[in-house]
């Protein structure tokens, strides 16, 4: 899925805290496309919108993108979301994880957000949320637009003829080093 | 396809259906003989391969949770996860990215080109170079390697121009888009490859040899070959005179089978290969079957690996074309200078998100670490293929704690690394390094080191019994009808990539087997 493919469109879908979580990608959204599931726009009824904010804003702080869609961190949160919404001991870890943040986290400036994280690093709560934000944020179609990763493209008859040797800025290697294209 | 009896005691089992069990299967049956083909894993195809990474490799992937110790990384970074490989119909063959060098004659004679290293066990092969290359030659025409045989080279993608031009800048000499197990051209009924850059999640073309789609198709239309899937081989059986009867298995419905055989080939990954036979203890072979050497999962040797990447301020799209289609053979050399003994491959190599903060990058969040993928597109890669020191502790065993869904202990892998080990991957660092500076890199990063995805030396052959598992045709020493098939039967490691040497000596195992039978001695 290339950002070349696609005519991302990037007006503010998601307005405001309680927005994104509960928050619903309109349908005739292009970016409603590029959403694996809808399973994103959880509403979180177990968290308020305060932790919510909060967990978001951690998991911002794990992987800063600037300009990349809250669409994509807010899949990370639904996930979160589910897993604690499929055993209490998840769900436990997560509200008391979101506590240890502490107050106004979401509130706070980044500096302060990255120290308060260092003091939890180690905690099974912290490394839980790290590993998931890894996990779902760089494998879903709108990151990979942002980062320009196309993804597969058997379904396009691959990079043959799509720019797999297209670089330009250093010679060109040696036909014995290589070898003839196919067609 | 073909049914055999279970108490057919005229059919050969074969453990494992990837790049040793998948070719002896086809070696075998093509001669005449009846083969039962055991595979734990289910069998995918070419339509059924996934084209999401996460879901691929669920699909593919020996997932059963295993115990380590020792102090190499996975330890900590991948703690129930020590080895990367395959439980599909076709193995590993299926994930492989079908680098297929071939080993070095001064690495066969590992102990005598490097001396007495202390604390490392290594040998000499039983084998001369000169013998396998003959071998080799045969795999390469069968597997259709790239470069050999008037194969043509694959085409050089981005991620091999920026490592052309820094190794040469650097002064390397034997730098080309490395031998591959993949059509360049359309030969043996399949197509070319078409740069997609999936070959691990399964090569949706088929360009890449895998025996999914090779010798198990062939081996099926010659009508000798019974394949049972979804089905785990748990224990090897043996008779008073110590002679293997046949295997006990749980069928794809987890119901307990008795299969009776004339002989036995085990390829099930050196990893599951040394387990099979612990867990085939008897009174007779109390420390597990064939073990009397007491070497049965010493000598675990995986190869020494790691990322190195370069990232610089120009696109490079890293993840188009095929994974490693690029080499710098330069360094597989013997050259004690560096300050180690053994030499290594410096690969091409690209991962797709999200694989590479998976498994590619060091721990690391915030900042720093995310401006790191956000030059994703302006990122390239290599990975480092080393040889390692084989250490008798360095070892599998049976988990004392973890189980599998059967109650059978699965594997524990201890691992410690050798000081040689240490100062081979620094050196390979720092050259890897240098490449990408040599052409502009705004910054390198280098990884941990990644699950194992080459096992090998837990079976080793041996001239002297006392010394290895099996003789040099992978004939176990102690029970003359069972076979070791893969890469379990490697002396020592060497820098090459193993499976084309694994399907070699499956090769002339299948030669000598068939010999063998002619002359009444199997
Ligand atoms: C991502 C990746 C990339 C790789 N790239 C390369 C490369 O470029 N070049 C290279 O040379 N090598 C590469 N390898 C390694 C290569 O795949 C292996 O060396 C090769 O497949 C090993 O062959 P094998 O027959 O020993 O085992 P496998 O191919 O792994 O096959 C073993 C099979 O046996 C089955 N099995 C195990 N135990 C039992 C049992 N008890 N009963 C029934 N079935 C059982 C397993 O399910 C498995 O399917 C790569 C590996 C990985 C993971
Ligand atoms: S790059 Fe080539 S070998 Fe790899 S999956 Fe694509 S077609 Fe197959």
């Amino acid at each position: 899925m290339a950002a070349d493919d696609l005519a991302v469109d990037r007006r503010k879908f998601v307005q405001g805290v309680t927005g994104v979580l509960g928050g619903v990608l309109g349908a005739l959204s292009p970016l409603a496309s590029l959403v694996p599931s809808r399973a994103w726009a959880v509403e979180m009824r177990a968290l308020s919108n305060a932790q919510g904010a909060a967990l978001l804003a951690m998991i911002h702080t794990i992987a800063p993108h600037d300009g990349l869609d809250q669409a994509a961190y807010a899949l990370v949160a639904g996930a979160l979301y589910k897993d604690a919404a499929a055993s209490p001991e998840a769900a436990q870890q997560l509200t008391a994880g979101i506590a240890s943040l502490g107050a106004d986290f979401a509130q706070a400036a980044e500096p302060e957000r990255v120290r308060r994280l260092k003091t939890i690093e180690t905690a099974a709560f912290f490394q839980s949320v790290r590993l998931k934000t890894v996990l779902v944020l760089y494998s879903n179609p709108i990151a990979w637009a942002h980062f320009g990763y196309q993804g597969e493209a058997f379904s396009k008859g691959g990079y043959l003829l799509r720019g797999f040797n297209d670089l330009k800025w250093l010679p060109e290697v040696a036909l014995a080093a290589s070898g003839p294209m196919p067609v | 396809m073909s049914k055999f009896s279970l108490n057919d005691e005229d059919v050969v089992v074969v453990v494992g259906s990837g790049a040793g069990g998948g070719t002896m299967a086809h070696e075998l049956t093509r001669r005449g003989h009846k083969v039962v083909l055991f595979e734990a894993g289910e069998r995918q195809s070419l339509a059924s391969f996934s084209q999401n990474p996460g879901a691929a490799f669920a699909q593919l992937t020996w997932l059963e949770p295993r115990t380590q110790s020792g102090t190499w990384d996975p330890v900590k970074s991948s703690p129930t996860m020590p080895a990367w490989h395959c439980r599909t119909v076709g193995g590993t063959t299926v994930h492989w990215t079908a680098a297929t060098p071939r080993l070095r004659a001064y690495e066969m004679k590992a102990r005598t080109t490097y001396g007495d290293v202390p604390g490392a066990s290594l040998a000499d092969w039983p084998i001369e170079h000169a013998e396998l290359k003959r071998w080799y030659r045969v795999a390469e025409k069968r597997m259709g390697v790239t470069r050999r045989n008037g194969n043509p080279g694959m085409p050089a993608s981005n991620n091999f121009k920026v490592m052309y031009n820094g190794a040469r800048r650097l002064g390397y000499k034997r730098v080309h888009t490395n031998f591959l197990a993949i059509n360049s051209r359309a030969r043996d009924d399949r197509g070319f490859c078409i740069q997609q850059g999936f070959c691990v999640q399964g090569c949706k073309t088929g360009a890449k040899w895998s025996t999914l789609y090779t010798e198990i198709q062939r081996a099926e239309a010659t009508g000798k070959l019974d394949l049972r899937s979804a089905s785990l081989v748990t224990r090897i059986e043996h008779d008073s005179a110590g002679r293997a009867t046949g295997v006990v298995y749980r069928d794809a419905e987890g119901r307990e089978q008795r299969q009776k055989a004339r002989f036995i080939c085990v390829a099930g990954n050196a990893i599951e290969t040394a387990r099979l036979l612990l867990l085939s203890e008897s009174g007779r072979f109390a420390h597990g079957l064939a073990n009397s050497s007491d070497q049965v999962g010493r000598n675990y040797c995986h190869q020494l690996t790691g990322f190195v990447w370069g990232v610089f301020d120009k696109p490079v799209s890293m993840w188009r074309g095929a994974v490693l289609a690029g080499v710098v053979e330069d360094e597989n050399v013997f050259n004690p200078k560096r300050g180690f003994v053994g030499g290594y491959h410096l690969e091409l190599c690209a991962l797709d998100l999200p694989t590479l903060p998976l498994v590619g990058l060091r721990y690391g969040w915030g900042r720093d670490f995310a401006s790191i993928i956000d030059n994703y597109r302006n990122m390239a890669g290599l990975l480092i293929n080393g040889e390692d020191m084989p250490r008798p502790g360095n070892r599998i065993t049976l988990s004392k704690t973890v189980k599998d869904p059967h109650g059978l202990p699965v594997a524990h892998v201890n691992c410690d690394e050798h000081p040689n080990d240490i100062k081979l991957r620094a050196h390979a660092q720092n050259q890897g390094r240098r490449i990408y500076e040599a052409v502009g890199a705004q910054r390198t990063l280098f990884s941990e080191t990644p699950p194992a995805t080459h096992q090998m030396g837990t079976a080793r052959m041996s001239a002297d019994p006392a010394q290895g598992v099996t003789d040099a045709h992978g004939r176990c020493h102690d029970v003359p009808n069972l076979f070791i098939s893969d890469g379990s039967v490697h002396t020592t490691a060497g820098a090459a990539n193993p499976t084309l040497t694994i399907v070699s000596l499956v090769l002339r195992q299948a030669d000598y087997i068939s010999r063998e039978i002619a002359a009444n001695r199997l």
